[in-house]
């Protein structure tokens, strides 16, 4: 139930961005440091979430050669990078994943 | 003058090359929502009742690490906080339509809806084709039926595949292929190598609240880095021993 009460949460707040300035057109003006901070929440909020699932295993720090996650996201990183292709990078990080799996394991 | 059929079907055939980047996604996400130990009603909820990818996925990944419903939501709203620019960008192309209308537009405003909309709303007759709405009515409803459909699929493809396969990593390759690419310039790369540092040191904090911490850290960095940056450009003064004004 919990669950439901977040998304309806997830919802009303998106809603609620992309409803406001339509009805409140001329009445409210967006600041422009909230504008210039805009294009650094993708880089901030998704290397956020990235670094801790590459480098934590069990909730404890792991920079090993045997943390499978990480080598395979480094990979996709140089990979991403060079092709700028997203499907791609996902292909080569799980295939990756699975090489280095059967390997170390 | 066009016809509201002839608007809605430019607005769907504009559309339709972005769809190709779409639906893909669509069935990533209903496939490791599963995986991430979403039922497939609550994985299907999420497309029609948020209805905006990265917070989508973002919040399958937090609802699995066990964040906190607050934090959930928060994020969300700094994730989706674009969506305000978009929507004060489209405001005035819409201002005559009833309120139902604005309703149903706002609902369907998304990155890849906007990107199209906005170029129709520009062209020389675009603030002045009455039955302009129409055109975005259609840009939306096709990309929200592509990315409900692709969803579901998802959603019943990852319901054959097992644990073992470790489909849940596909979250963090998406956010890299989502990321790295557009690391175009020495402000944004400052913003996600702060952040991810932060990150890495703040994750056993509670509620991850060092999610938080982390995205603000890299947000207030790559500003910081930004300014100075465009600070040397616009004078000869040395960029370093400036104040910061705002």
């Amino acid at each position: 139930m919990n669950l439901w009460l977040i998304i309806f949460g997830m919802g009303i707040v998106t809603f609620g961005t992309r409803l406001t300035p339509i009805v409140l057109l001329g009445r409210i003006e967006i600041p422009l440091i909230v504008q210039r901070a805009l294009r650094f929440v993708p880089p901030a909020v998704l290397t956020a979430i990235i670094v801790p699932e590459l480098f934590y295993r069990n909730d404890q720090l792991d920079v090993s050669l045997t943390n499978v996650r990480l080598l395979a996201g480094l990979i996709a990183i140089v990979v991403a990078w060079r092709t700028k292709n997203a499907l791609i990078t996902i292909g080569v990080g799980m295939i990756t994943l699975w090489v280095l799996g059967a390997i170390i394991r | 003058m066009l016809s509201s059929r002839t608007e809605f079907l430019n607005g769907a055939k504009a559309e339709l090359p972005i769809l190709l980047g779409v639906a893909p996604f669509g069935m990533i996400y209903g496939v490791l929502a599963l995986q991430a130990g979403l039922s497939p009603a609550v994985a299907l909820a999420m497309s029609s009742i948020v209805f905006a990818g990265s917070a989508q996925f973002i919040g399958t990944q937090l609802i699995v690490q066990g964040a906190g419903g607050v934090v959930i939501v928060a994020t969300t709203f700094i994730v989706n906080l674009r969506h305000a620019l978009y929507s004060a960008s489209v405001a005035p192309f819409i201002k005559q339509v009833p309120l139902r209308w604005k309703v149903l537009l706002a609902y369907l405003l998304t990155d890849e809806a906007y990107a199209v909309v906005i170029t129709r709303f520009t062209q020389p007759d675009g603030s002045s084709a009455p039955n302009r709405h129409w055109f975005y009515f259609g840009a939306g409803i096709t990309l929200w039926s592509t990315w409900q459909i692709s969803s579901a699929l998802g959603i019943f493809v990852g319901q054959l595949i097992p644990a073992s396969w470790s489909l849940d990593f596909t979250l963090a390759l998406t956010f890299i292929a989502l990321v790295v690419p557009n690391l175009k310039d020495r402000a944004s790369v400052a913003a996600a190598v702060s952040a991810g540092i932060m990150a890495a040191f703040s994750y056993t904090w509670p509620y991850k609240l060092g999610l938080f911490a982390a995205a603000m850290t890299g947000i207030v960095i790559g500003m910081l880095v930004e300014q100075r940056q465009s600070r040397s450009q616009l004078s000869d003064l040395p960029a370093t021993d400036r104040p910061i004004t705002d």
